[in-house]
């Protein structure tokens, strides 16, 4: 359903073209789609609203650049508006005031809290640090029995004593970090319903007393729509100082990421990515945005076409296209400025709907192959560069050998080549994706 | 009922918030309508669900009582159409046991749930097996084990890394040798995206039928009440891989009010039989369409 909903989004935007300025009538249509994306990929209803205001104000009247399409542009408007909201510049885990540093863990049922913990732990040890972890929660079976596991398989410090009261067993697991010289501790908390006023006291007054150097709320990225509500009654009640965004291995888009940033300005700290220790990754605001969005990294592609490829070769080019007398000279330049841009695998990725069409999968050679395709069209006269049909057996025969590949490498080639002609053909005259996605070198 | 019409009460303010507004024989406008689908929205029924059964009041509905009622039913269609009451529970003095298979993504809830079946069955007389074949998280045995000395309910369990469907197989082999009516089997949550897991389950699934004709008799998807539109996707995925036969939303005591699974009602056609109101054992009641419905609407029932 959400990749149709992007799908949508897109044709929408390409459809934005031929114009100096993005106009309201142009740009209303895709304002709708985009909600829908943004709804779907579970964002706060109230942010949505108040993203879409700002992104209308920012595209309106805007001066098209030459180099993108409207389209394009009201791409950009909006990673940039969402990048903006998701947080600048990362924000490290600030450790300061004496040691040892306590590190409160607190959040929902089922978030992730323990695993984070022992992420996290596995992590400041890596940094330096000595970390030991302790479990406060006296609720729910096992817990604390699950964090000594989890600790003992990462090899981490954990506190083993037992107590009554969460407070107890923190007091104890603090006077035990600090004889054994440890510098930060991890409370790991029970999960508690931001409803639950008892449980959130508790919360309150464990945080009251242990006035922890950093407090961290773990938000599970499955989240939906109430997700503003629990971070704003953790916040307000017990004091949160960051972010920790878990199962964000699934395929869920993470709108709540932007739900809870905006509502509640606080920074993510990391993102977990996965059931080992070591898959607790920093956060990078741009490919949240983009995963939101569900549009591939549309405008870090856009950029390095931009910054990449020569101009004047990609004019030609475009030349040679629309008038259809696109050769294997140009293919080859082709390949080339490609070949600048990256990664071909990386490039595919980044473009939304790739992956799907069977004809451009076709198109997508490794690296290898550009640079066994080089060889090929370096090996053939001018006269085969610009009219390949000129190519016989024999020809191809003397081109393998010249290459040092294979007549089957040729015919390869040969093929490819012409499925290519035939898509550019079609692009050129409906002017469809490639052309528009990827600036004006296409592929 | 007096839990489940408590833990929708939030819903239910939002949704009276923009039902209020409808006077009863006031035309409906569309501001209010919008406000209706907000409503719809924030409580996680999705936008595509929700703008589906805006649309239809639109058409239909002139008065603000007739719209109210429009709704109320076109909801109520939608959680009846997966034949909800048609799937029996399980009763003493059966045969061969009756098998349950809990899955679900990490977190969800399914532990609590297990347990939390295991003492509704055992108040209806039947006696009770559980398997623990949660074998990757860590004390995920314990805390089943717990549970079992609790309910006085007997867990079949392995090492912690074994075989889960070794243990789907133990616990069926062991339920029928010493005749128990009920078999609960409680998996490791698993995100519905990653494949191998998904196949164990399928594998846990065949591990049953060998021991059990027919076995087992219901996998339950336990959702998250607080989950957002991928609780789509999830069901889905586990339909696929797991056979998904009907859902359970766990956590509904929260502010969340768990409205994708109307969406998952609507899209899959999968019956949603329980929902869990707490951390308690009793904290578990069967699902009634019509009750969720009033409740979301804020309407006595």
């Amino acid at each position: 359903m959400f990749e149709q909903i992007t799908e949508r989004l897109q044709r929408t935007l390409r459809a934005l073209r031929g114009t100096v300025h993005v106009d309201e009538k142009a740009l209303e249509p895709a304002l709708k789609d985009l909600r829908m994306a943004l709804l779907e990929a579970d964002v706060n209803y109230g942010v949505v609203k108040e993203f879409l205001a700002s992104v209308r104000e920012k595209a309106l009247g805007e001066q098209v650049m030459a180099s993108l399409t409207p389209g394009q542009q009201v791409i950009r408007v909006v990673n940039e508006e969402m990048t903006a909201l998701l947080g600048g510049a990362q924000v490290p885990l600030s450790l300061v005031g004496p040691s040892p540093h306590v590190v409160l863990l607190v959040g929902l049922q089922g978030a992730g809290k323990t695993t984070t913990a022992a992420k996290l732990g596995h992590f400041l040890r890596r940094k330096g640090h000595s970390p030991m972890l302790a479990s406060v929660d006296v609720y729910r079976p096992a817990a604390r029995e699950q964090l000594l596991q989890v600790a003992k398989s990462a090899n981490l410090a954990a506190f083993e004593g037992a107590a009554e009261t969460p407070q107890e067993i923190a007091d104890a697991a603090q006077a035990a970090a600090r004889k054994d010289g440890h510098d930060v501790l991890l409370l790991d908390t029970a999960g508690r319903l931001h409803v639950d006023e008892e449980m959130m006291a508790e919360a309150a007054a464990l945080s009251a007393a242990f006035s922890p150097c950093v407090t961290l709320y773990v938000a599970d990225s499955l989240a939906g729509q109430d997700a503003v509500n629990s971070v704003k009654a953790f916040a307000d009640r017990v004091g949160l100082d960051g972010i920790i965004l878990s199962k964000l291995d699934g395929d869920s888009r993470g709108g709540v990421a932007l739900s809870i940033v905006s509502v509640t300005g606080l920074p993510v700290l990391f993102v977990g990515v996965g059931e080992k220790f070591g898959d607790l990754e920093t956060y990078h605001p741009d490919r949240i945005a983009s995963r939101i969005l569900g549009m591939g990294d549309v405008l870090s592609l856009i950029e390095r076409a931009q910054e990449n490829v020569d101009e004047e070769v990609a004019a030609q080019l475009e030349e040679s296209l629309r008038k259809a007398t696109f050769s294997l000279e140009d293919f080859r330049q082709q390949l080339k400025q490609v070949r600048k841009m990256g990664p071909i695998s990386k490039l595919m990725e980044m473009i939304p709907n790739m992956g799907g069409n069977v004809d451009m999968k076709a198109l997508a050679p490794g690296e290898d192959d550009l640079r066994r395709f080089g060889a090929i069209i370096d090996s053939m006269t001018p006269d085969e560069r610009q009219n390949p049909s000129l190519i016989n057996g024999s020809r191809r025969r003397r081109i393998a050998t010249g290459s040092g590949t294979t007549v089957q490498d040729v015919n390869q080639l040969l093929k490819q080549f012409a499925m290519a002609r035939k898509l550019m053909k079609q692009f050129g005259r409906r002017g469809g994706m490639p052309l528009d996605m990827m600036g004006p070198s296409g592929l | 009922m007096g839990i489940l019409s408590r833990s929708l009460g939030r819903t239910r303010e939002r949704l009276k918030g923009a039902l209020q507004k409808l006077l009863p024989s006031e035309k409906v406008d569309a501001a209010t309508l919008e406000s209706l689908e907000e409503a719809l929205i924030s409580a996680d029924v999705g936008p595509i669900t929700a703008a589906e059964l805006v649309e239809g009041l639109q058409e239909a509905a002139p008065t603000g009582e007739e719209t109210r009622r429009l709704l109320r039913e076109s909801m109520v269609r939608i959680l009846e159409a997966p034949e909800n009451g048609n799937r029996a529970e399980p009763e003493p003095g059966r045969e061969t046991p009756w098998v349950a298979l809990l899955v679900g993504v990490n977190g969800s809830g399914k532990t609590t749930t297990t347990a939390k079946l295991a003492a509704r069955f055992q108040k209806h007389g039947c006696s009770i097996l559980m398997g623990a074949a949660d074998t990757f998280r860590a004390a995920a045995v314990e805390q089943l084990c717990v549970w079992g000395e609790r309910l006085d309910v007997p867990v079949v369990a392995h090492q912690s890394g074994g075989d889960p469907a070794a243990v789907v197989y133990d616990a069926c082999a062991a339920g029928s040798a010493r005749g128990a009516d009920v078999v609960l089997i409680d998996t490791a949550g698993r995100l519905h995206t990653k494949d191998n897991l998904m196949a164990e389950l399928a594998k846990m699934h065949r591990s049953a039928g060998k021991v059990i004709d027919g076995a087992p008799d219901e996998v339950w998807l336990v959702l998250d009440a607080t989950t957002g539109q991928n609780g789509l996707r999830q069901a889905e995925d586990f339909l696929t891989h797991a056979g998904i036969t009907g859902l359970i939303l766990a956590k509904l005591d929260g502010s969340a009010r768990g409205g994708v699974a109307l969406s998952i009602a609507h899209r899959l056609s999968l019956p949603i039989r329980y929902v869990g109101t707490g951390e308690g054992t009793d904290d578990l009641e069967p699902f009634d369409p019509e009750a969720f419905v009033d409740g979301l609407l804020g309407e006595a029932s």
